[in-house]
């Protein structure tokens, strides 16, 4: 038996979240010795707009960080470096004389820019800028949010030019804030959140000066691009810098590459899927930025320190935890999540039902706006239990569908899929998951694995962890669901389902108004 | 036919009365309507109120069900609910004990595994959800038997089968290894289901401190006991974690 009470040193991460701010201290053995978090704000001014503030979420971070080391019971001489994951896309202008924000932080949900988005493709369309950046032009990403309040706060622009303005996603702020602030704090951010601003070439590893200039974001106000696993800077001033000064920040990951880098996908060809209210998918591609025919995005996975970068093929599902918590709040059927495994249980099988929750549209690999949801199949047999089947046969397809892209670009087979997020403790879903994907998934024993993946790229850069395979020996199997379902069965379901999804197209008019 | 008991009688038509309407009902409605006298009325209310069977509304006094009435159809906690709450816990207690780690529930005559983390060491394992254990012989069993009633009797009536020959069968044995469990606040198995295993379970108890569940390390003898003793920080860590499930469940400290 190990020993249950780890001893020092340690790494702090901080997970500066949509929803909240956290810190996680961890050991040697990428074990949590404490956890503190803090909700900040969720901002709603129109719909479909979503704004977060910097000042509070800078605030809850210096608490959460204070209130990690506080609850290990540590110093700063414990701590060999802190690491930052962030919410991706969540775009803020900030002055730097004075540190204060210029306005409200847009988040990646707020939809403000899609008419901007719209007309930077020009005659082009949402492809315009695809094989530089991996992306199309969509609300999601930085740039365009950057021009809106470039457009909209007044006298922004020529305060911009004069070189006044910082811009920055999440880990910008974050790491100028703890590096001093106004008082030279380093205005850096890492490969992988510079590959969400649709700013940044992803062959250079560059900021893109055409892009940019069409986009209309001067280039004086953007961080430098850095590695996702360097020292950017030391702790200093502040309230942190009395509790925590010299300690160097020495990592920043988006999210989902945090949870690919947690995972210790290091190899080509390894992926991992995060289940919570929606999944995303990323699959490690190596050195190589391979262009998508089937939807799916290009982005960067990591980069450490001078090493080449790390290239990631990227799903989404927008609709998967979020159906279950449909089931249990709009339908009534389920009294709490958990229970869904429980009704779907009850039956052998689906009864014929195939519920394709396009809520919002299709996402990838369709990026069908027009698409709405469906339940198909229905006869006097379907049960209740046969509709909860059905809700997570639907979060298992998608992902099959994901995969399957992803193996088309690639032309990589899916050796096996790692899971983390929430839904992983419904066995049910696994197996089906497992069953559905005709491959082995397996979960680790760490749940927290994106504030993990940036402690341990803050850990790689001061020399903690010696290497990726030091990690991967880390990595603990908590559990493995491998497929048990006949060629047979899995193609005439997969089948009825593409029939489904099928049935969910074209529901909305063509102007797109609901 | 023996006589029944007045005051659950009465109880019951109280219960009754208030499930008939939507009204909430005064104390003097419901003492007239039962033709009880107020303070006889008050004290069968006042004992149903602290049960939480009857709710008393603060501002105008009358009453209603209560919460507690309405869970009683549906009562038991949901397995996978008991999983979901478990997991981190049950991962942290695989990590530091360095074994594989089983969370098993009452299901028929035996222990239902509902959870499983493997032993984290890499070597090829596979999940042992939903297959069953014997009670009367794993650590996990007698934990459900010495603490659930339910399982108690299942454990008692079966034929306790000798897997090895250190597995407790006699009845007077086995009510004393259960009496040692609930003396100590654990169970162990040491080569009494399989030869070469041993394992140590503690007991999980939900809000209303029901035993809901168990949870236990198991492993090679060579590893889970030392001089042929349970190694003191693998129970100790076993009961932490069936604590801390226990509060995750809303149990108070125990």
């Amino acid at each position: 038996m190990t020993d249950a009470h780890t001893a020092g040193p340690f790494i702090a991460a901080i997970d500066q979240g949509t929803t909240s701010s956290r810190c996680i201290v961890f050991d040697k053995d990428g074990r949590i010795v404490s956890v503190d978090q803090k909700e900040h704000e969720q901002i709603f001014p129109k719909p479909g707009w979503v704004e977060h503030d910097a000042t509070e979420i800078w605030t809850n971070v210096q608490e959460v960080v204070a209130g990690a080391v506080s609850k290990a019971g540590i110093t700063r001489d414990d701590i060999k470096a802190i690491g930052i994951t962030n919410q991706r896309e969540t775009t803020l202008l900030w002055d730097k004389n004075t540190g204060e924000p210029v306005h409200n932080a847009i988040v990646w949900q707020d939809t403000r820019t899609d008419s901007l988005c719209k007309e930077l493709g020009r005659n082009v369309g949402q492809d315009r800028f695809r094989r530089e950046t991996g992306l199309p032009l969509a609300s999601y990403f930085a740039g365009p949010k950057a021009r809106w309040l470039l457009d909209n706060v007044e006298g922004l622009r020529e305060r911009a030019e004069a070189g006044d303005i910082l811009f920055g996603t999440m880990d910008s702020w974050v790491i100028w804030n703890l590096t001093g602030g106004v008082d030279g704090g380093k205005h850096v951010t890492d490969v992988t959140n510079a590959s969400r601003t649709m700013l940044m070439n992803l062959h250079k590893m560059e900021w893109d000066e055409r892009i940019c200039e069409s986009i209309g974001v001067p280039q004086q106000m953007l961080p430098e691009i850095r590695s996702s696993a360097e020292v950017y800077g030391e702790v200093t001033g502040g309230s942190l810098g009395d509790l925590l000064g010299g300690i160097p920040v020495a990592s920043a990951l988006g999210d989902q590459q945090a949870a690919l880098f947690g995972q210790t996908c290091f190899a080509e060809g390894e992926a991992k899927s995060t289940y919570g209210t929606g999944t995303f998918m990323l699959m490690n591609t190596g050195d190589k930025a391979i262009n998508s025919y089937s939807g799916l995005l290009t982005t960067v996975g990591y980069q450490i320190g001078e090493q080449k970068p790390v290239y990631a093929l990227e799903g989404s599902i927008a609709v998967t935890g979020s159906l279950v918590q449909w089931m249990r709040d709009q339908m009534g059927l389920i009294n709490s999540a958990a229970e869904i495994e429980t009704l779907a249980s009850s039956v052998e099988d689906n009864g014929g039902a195939y519920f394709v929750p396009a809520f919002s549209g299709l996402f990838a690999p369709y990026w069908r706006s027009d698409a709405r949801g469906v339940i198909a199949g229905l006869t006097r047999y379907v049960t209740k239990a046969h509709i909860a089947r059905a809700v997570l046969e639907a979060t298992a397809w998608q992902t099959r569908e994901i995969t399957d892209a992803m193996t088309k670009d690639s032309g990589v087979e899916l050796a096996a899929l790692k899971v983390d997020g929430g839904m992983t403790s419904n066995n049910l879903l696994m197996q089906t998951l497992s069953d559905f994907l005709d491959a082995p998934v397996v979960r680790p024993m760490v749940a927290e694995t994106t504030c993990l993946g940036a402690a341990y790229a803050a850990g790689l850069a001061v020399g903690f962890w010696s290497s990726t395979d030091e990690l991967r020996a880390n990595w603990r199997r908590a559990a493995e669901w491998t497929p048990n379902m006949d060629a047979g069965t899995r193609d005439r379901e997969y089948k009825s389902w593409l029939k489904a999804v099928e049935r969910s197209m074209g529901w909305l008019d063509e102007s797109g108004e609901e | 036919m023996a006589r029944n008991i007045q005051s659950l009688e009465r109880a019951a038509a109280m219960l009754r009365l208030l499930a008939g309407g939507e009204r909430r009902l005064g104390l003097s409605e419901i003492a007239s309507a039962l033709d009880l006298a107020k303070g006889t009325a008050h004290g069968i209310l006042r004992t149903l109120q602290a049960e939480g069977f009857v709710e008393q509304d603060p501002t105008s006094g009358r009453y209603q069900l209560g919460a507690e009435l309405l869970r009683l159809g549906n009562s038991y906690l949901d397995v996978h609910e008991l999983r979901a709450r478990a997991l981190v816990w049950t991962d942290d207690l695989a990590r530091s004990s360095g074994e594989s780690v089983h969370l098993g529930v009452l299901h028929q005559q035996g222990v239902l595994i509902v959870h499983h983390v493997f032993r984290p060491d890499d070597s090829r394992q596979v999940l042992e959800v939903g297959a069953m254990q014997p009670l009367h012989s794993t650590a996990l069993g007698k934990v459900l038997s010495a603490y659930d009633p339910v399982a108690h009797n299942e454990a008692v009536e079966v034929e306790r089968e000798a897997f090895t020959v250190r597995t407790v069968t006699g009845p007077e044995e086995f009510e004393g290894v259960l009496d040692l469990t609930r003396a100590r606040g654990y169970a162990s198995d040491v080569e009494e289901t399989w030869e070469g295993v041993a394992a140590v379970a503690a007991p999980i108890h939900d809000r209303r401190r029901m035993p809901v569940g168990a949870v236990g390390v198991t492993g090679a003898v060579e590893r889970v006991c030392k001089d042929g003793e349970l190694r003191p920080e693998l129970i100790a860590a076993v009961r932490d974690c069936a604590r801390a499930v226990s509060r995750d469940l809303g149990a108070g400290r125990f």
